[in-house]
């Protein structure tokens, strides 16, 4: 049945009232819940749960290098379809963010933003894919991992490039601006860059990709819910169509948050990279 | 699975560490085969690329000045050519002018040289005629004379030379007649 396949993901949720429809009997919306977002254990390991989004996250890896091996690992000058593809993605993230952004001092992060992106777009496109229909970035942890990272590398490139003292400087003086406003500006610049960036880094691809997980629950579990009568599953034909709506909207979503955060990382790393005034 | 109303399930807000453990290591694995092997494979592919492009437009380039050189070295040399055709025709214009200058004078040299021997030639002749004739003459006259006298006035006329005498006088008078 298809709308048990959208809603696979939730079939714990579902399962206490699995059999609830609105026209039928007399039971509430079983609305998602933070339990959308957790998962029984698959296999357990010491104090490792390793869980579906887990797996999810692991066959991602796979996935990105597969179609990246294929089309680059023997690589030709005069390129088959597979390496067109393939191509016309890593340049995307070459040109359109390393060399966008950065410039020809980006080109030693171009492999760090290439991996960023395309893990981060996989991690969001479980969301959509059949069975799977997870987004695994909707799980905080996943965001807060890649976000550290970036703060790390963050904090290395603006300490490696200007100094301590300098580091100092690119972070908290922004540089050209009347001096009393620096009284001001240097701790908000301080408090922003080393703690607000990393954080909002992590939430703002989590929280897009959790709304956005909740929205499709929401009309997929309605979907399964007025089905029932006629009036009923004349709702639920509304209500799947805005599924597939939302659907294709999430699509969308996935890409420009992959792209967000990769350009931000860019953003970050080109600061860092600014040479001191 | 059962959730009991009083279970609360984690806060969504706080990160489970085996997650970001399987999460870094899983981008920690992309990152390592990008790094390490497919963006300098591909990165070299796309360098040989480039050259070859850029091969290629600098050949054809290189054929196009190359041609245009050759072209103009033509356009020289056919001018040039023009030029000596036009000054060799020239030339020899002048020089046929002058050969048959120099023919002509050369033909009117000849022909007076011709005459000129002819004239001298006549000259001599009429010389040798005269004198042979003159000496023929004196000696029949003086013959004659001696065969009417009735001795030899060879000697005596040789000596006195009355016969050229004579003659002269003759001739004398024909120029004088004439």
């Amino acid at each position: 049945m298809q709308k048990e396949l959208l809603v696979t993901a939730d079939a714990q949720t579902l399962a206490f009232e699995v059999d609830c429809h609105l026209f039928q009997g007399s039971c509430g919306f079983p609305a998602p819940s933070a339990w959308s977002f957790i998962f029984d254990p698959i296999f357990t390991i010491g104090p490792v749960e390793f869980n579906k989004p887990m797996l999810l996250a692991i066959i991602g890896t796979f996935a990105i290098l597969a179609l990246f091996w294929a089309g680059f690992s023997k690589p030709k000058v005069i390129p088959g379809k597979l390496q067109m593809i393939a191509e016309a993605l890593y340049d995307f993230v070459h040109r359109g963010i390393a060399k966008e952004i950065i410039g020809k001092k980006g080109e030693p992060f171009v492999p760090l933003l290439v991996s960023l992106f395309f893990f981060v777009w996989m991690l969001n496109l479980w969301a959509i894919i059949p069975i799977a229909q997870f987004p695994v970035s909707s799980l905080i942890a996943y965001p807060v991992g890649l976000a550290l990272l970036v703060w790390a590398v963050y904090m290395t490139v603006t300490f490696r490039n200007n100094g301590f003292v300098g580091g100092i400087r690119n972070l908290c003086v922004p540089s050209g601006l009347p001096k009393p406003i620096y009284v001001i500006l240097t701790p908000i610049e301080f408090v922003s860059n080393i703690f607000v960036r990393p954080f909002t880094l992590a939430v703002r691809l989590f929280a897009n990709m959790f709304a956005g997980h909740i929205l499709i629950l929401v009309f997929t579990i309605a979907t399964w819910y007025m089905l029932g009568t006629v009036l009923g599953t004349v709702y639920a034909t509304a209500s799947f169509a805005v599924t597939l709506a939302l659907t294709v909207f999430e699509m969308f979503i996935q890409a420009l948050q992959a792209y967000v955060f990769t350009v931000l990382t860019a953003t970050y790393l080109s600061q860092a990279l600014e040479e001191a005034h | 699975m059962l959730h009991l109303a009083a279970e609360e399930p984690q806060s969504p807000l706080l990160p489970v560490w085996p997650e970001i453990v399987i999460g870094l290591i899983c981008f920690s694995i992309v990152f390592f085969v990008f790094y390490k092997k497919l963006l300098p494979a591909i990165n070299k592919a796309l360098d040989e690329r480039r050259e070859a492009i850029e091969g290629g437009i600098e050949k054809a380039e290189a054929a196009q000045t190359e041609a245009q050189s050759v072209l103009e070295q033509y356009k020289a040399q056919l001018a040039e050519a023009r030029h000596e055709a036009a000054r060799l025709r020239q030339e020899a214009q002048e020089q046929g002018a002058v050969i048959i200058q120099e023919m002509k004078a050369e033909g009117q040299r000849q022909r007076e040289e011709i005459i000129a021997a002819g004239h001298t030639q006549i000259e001599a002749d009429r010389k040798a005629a005269a004198s042979a004739l003159r000496q023929d003459v004196g000696k029949l006259a003086t013959d004659l004379a001696g065969k009417l006298v009735g001795e030899s006035l060879q000697d005596h006329a040789r000596q006195s030379g009355t016969v050229d005498r004579f003659l002269d006088e003759l001739e004398a008078k024909a120029e004088a007649a004439r």
